[in-house]
């Protein structure tokens, strides 16, 4: 029996374990909208800008290690996803994205709504398709599935012309698809584990930075083990938050521009590196040339590209994080590092990582309350600024793939629609979007989503009428020169009424459990706009083109920086 | 050639846009490349590419890496270091009347060129060897008129039995470049 190449296209789906579709339409996907109550099993939901769609695939598929899935129409539906793929994009995130495209007929001659998709995004896709026959379309969903979620994920373009989607073919789904130029390398190299166990075994100051290649590879069992056996501490990447429990003994927080200064200054003085599926962002490195000057480092990560990319290695390791450190662990021996512990312990006694005495409303109390609520337990994602870091400073992650975060793209925006794919994902947990104002506003219309598909996303607006984090900046490198950040907000409260969901402002600080309570027992999304001491800055902070050794803490509490260097060169900004 | 120019070979999928996707990748990263050439390989629907880097501006082990990344990258070798057959060829459209001709003649033939047109204002010379020697021919018409130089760039092959694309390279099918090309992957490896 023959199926249109629509109905390949669910069968295929389906067959790849998809139950979620984030998607919008249009004219070119109509064909594919008109066969999806045919398949009630695949759920789709409408969001409200294409965008939005992107990262609620990517929101779902970090929180539940799945592909995530989002469809849009041709030309403007196409290039409304595009923040969304580089967004997944550069944190690895495992997407398909499926966009309609005119009728093969038309292609190439600017017809209605006709973007070259493919070429738009081929920088910011791990690979992409134009599908031009419906024959194909399993055989390329297949692949496209593959390609995404193995290796080192990306997110994968789909692009099918409309006629496409209508044409009749023989479905067959194909068992193994996987092409020729394609082949991660699991394993790591045997003598090359052998050294870096040696340099693990001989060192007195080591250091685990682990990113989020130790949550997509699961290898939570294997990293705990390689730190308690040779009692090395672990300092994560913003996008490695949670792979180590942060409450655990050997956790040091996370490190790099608003890292927590203990972490930076572990890194800085650390004789052995032992750098886990991480990248060498220049966000975590600093000033990259001073970065771990004093260490060796190990660098173990599955993308033979990121070895020697930014910074020099001693001992590359390419393979998969789990089985490289399942192999490593047995060559490395049990230690102590006493000494080194209690350097770290000092700093962190120095400059601890805790919210500041404060009588008015500041945003890390708000974070620290709604960790408090949870228990620690909810799924936090965020917006980008300010806001984000404070999440990741004062909310504790136990727990794998509970801090869904832009990192590498930094996409304002990304919140509310991120929150939105990971409750779809993760019905169960408590998921909560702790977002800026100015980030909630570039996508604050899924809230109509949330309500339309009943999603309950509870949201924390941490509102200091700015764009926070462009201010601290204009603050401290621009004299002041508040260009273009003051932000006048609606009543966020209103906006949430008139989306029908129950909402609330928080003023005062006694405000704040009681509220974040009443969010917690209704049943459904909830909002509150918190309005929070407008100018408090995120500390510490290493300066941008600064080395991690001249973060700077808070001045109210320290009055100084931390190490002698203050001069904080300027630059990237 | 000096020592700060690399040669790397590929053996890519011919897939739609491919040339895209590796011109996409040398702008986007940086990668000061000297040449690209491409044409088809002894595997149906596979082609095969020289590229040339300037190794003292672009880090050439990155450039091989990144090529590797590219999915349909088969397989990539840096073969700098190997001993190979490295060749160009060039198109040169010399100015001359009947005055110059025989002149321009006794050089394309100590460069063993040939002459591939000739009309009366002008002489076509195609040249075949090292970029060095193709330069040199170049700068000796350079007394003449040059009205149009196509150079295509190098193309290069490891001396000896088997490239280090042979082995991908004995296939005559597309499935069986896929099963060795596979095989092939696991090698090319920084690892040790
Ligand atoms: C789409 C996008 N545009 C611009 C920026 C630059 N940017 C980074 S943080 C920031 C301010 C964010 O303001 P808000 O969401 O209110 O968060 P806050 O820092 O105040 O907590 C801006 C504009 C960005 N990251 N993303
Ligand atoms: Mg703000």
């Amino acid at each position: 029996m023959k199926l249109s190449g629509a109905q390949i296209l669910c069968e295929s789906l389906q067959k790849e374990g998809a139950e979620v579709i984030f998607g919008f339409p249009g004219g070119s996907v109509l064909p594919l909208y008109d066969v999806l109550p045919q398949y009630p099993k695949l759920r789709h939901i409408l969001v409200r800008h294409e965008q939005g769609a992107a990262h609620a695939a990517d929101g779902y598929a970090r929180a539940t290690g799945k592909v995530g899935v989002c469809v849009a129409t041709s030309g403007p539906g196409a290039t409304n996803l595009v923040t969304g793929i580089a967004n997944a994009c550069l944190d690895s995130v495992p997407v398909v994205a499926i966009t309609g495209q005119v009728a093969r007929p038309f292609i190439g001659k600017d017809a209605f709504q006709e973007v070259d998709i493919t070429g738009i995004t081929l920088p910011i896709t791990k690979y992409n398709y134009q599908v031009h026959s419906a024959g194909k379309i399993a055989a390329t969903i297949k692949e496209a599935f593959y390609l995404a979620r193995t290796g080192r994920p990306g997110p994968i373009l789909i692009d099918v012309p409309r006629d496409v989607f209508a044409e009749p073919a023989d479905f067959q789904y194909p068992t193994e698809h996987v092409p020729p130029g394609y082949r991660p390398i699991l394993q790591g190299h045997p003598t090359q584990i052998k050294k870096a166990a040696k340099l693990i075994n001989e060192a007195k100051q080591p250091v685990i930075l682990a990113g989020r290649g130790v949550q997509i590879s699961g290898a939570y069992d294997e990293l705990k083990a390689l730190a308690e056996t040779a009692q090395i501490p672990v300092i994560t990447t913003l996008l490695g938050i949670g792979c180590f429990p942060g409450s655990h003994a050997l956790s040091y927080g996370w490190a790099g521009m608003h890292g927590m200064a203990y972490a930076n200054l572990a890194i800085n003085d650390t004789d052995l590196l032992i750098a886990v599926g991480m990248r060498f962002d220049d966000r975590v490195t600093g000033n990259v040339n001073a970065f771990a000057s004093k260490a060796r480092v190990i660098h173990i990560d599955i993308d033979p590209a990121e070895i020697g990319k930014n910074v020099p290695v001693d001992v590359p390791i390419v393979g998969d994080i789990g089985t490289v450190l399942r192999a490593l662990n047995k060559q490395v021996s049990s230690a102590r590092h006493l000494e080194w512990l209690r350097q770290l312990d000092g700093w962190r006694g120095k400059y601890p990582n805790e919210v500041r005495d404060s009588s008015s409303l500041i945003p890390q109390y708000v974070v620290n309350q709604i960790y408090q609520a949870t228990r620690g337990e909810a799924i936090i994602a965020t917006g980008v600024g300010q806001n984000q870091m404070w999440a990741a400073q004062h909310y504790t992650f136990d727990k794998p793939n509970a801090l869904v975060t832009s990192g590498g793209l930094g996409t304002m925006g990304f919140g509310l629609p991120a929150a939105l794919g990971v409750k779809v994902g993760c019905p169960d947990r408590t998921v909560w979007c702790i977002d800026g104002d100015g980030s909630f506003q570039m996508t604050l219309h899924e809230l109509a989503t949330l309500v339309q598909d009943r999603i309950a996303v509870k949201i924390a607006i941490l509102n200091n009428g700015y764009l926070g984090m462009v201010r601290q900046w204009q603050e401290l490198f621009y004299k002041k020169n508040y260009v273009a950040t003051p932000l006048s907000c609606p009543d966020f409260v209103k906006i949430a009424e008139a989306y029908c969901i129950p909402a609330l402002r928080v003023e005062y600080r006694e405000e704040v459990k009681p509220a974040i309570e009443q969010a917690m027992a209704h049943d459904g999304p909830f909002l509150i706009d918190f309005h929070v001491e407008p100018e408090e800055n995120v500390y510490p902070m290493v300066a941008p083109g600064a080395s991690l050794a001249e973060v700077m803490v808070a001045p109210e509490r320290h009055h100084k920086k931390v190490s002698d260097s203050a001069k904080l060169p300027v630059s990237n900004i | 050639m000096t020592a700060t120019k690399h040669t790397l070979v590929a053996l890519v999928a011919d897939q739609p846009g491919v040339l895209n996707r590796i011109a996409s990748l040398f702008r986007r990263r940086g990668f000061n490349i000297e040449s690209v050439t491409v044409g088809h390989s002894e595997v149906a629907n596979y082609s095969r590419l020289t590229i040339v880097v300037d190794g003292s501006t672009t880090s050439v082990e990155q450039v091989r890496k990144q090529l590797d990344k590219v999915i349909d990258v088969v397989k990539v070798s840096d073969i700098s270091s190997d001993n190979i057959v490295a060749r160009e060829m060039a198109l040169i459209k010399v100015k001359s009347g009947s005055a110059s001709r025989g002149e321009i003649i006794e050089i394309a033939d100590l460069f063993r060129a040939s002459i591939v047109d000739v009309a009366s204002e002008s002489l076509t010379i195609c040249v075949t060897g090292e970029e060095d020697k193709v330069d040199a021919l170049i700068q000796l018409l350079r007394g003449f008129t040059i009205k149009e130089i196509a150079r295509t760039g190098r193309v290069a092959m490891s001396r000896g039995e088997i490239g280090p694309l042979g082995a991908a390279g004995g296939a005559t099918t597309a499935a069986e470049a896929r099963r060795r090309g596979r095989n092939l992957k696991t090698k090319g490896v920084t690892n040790g």
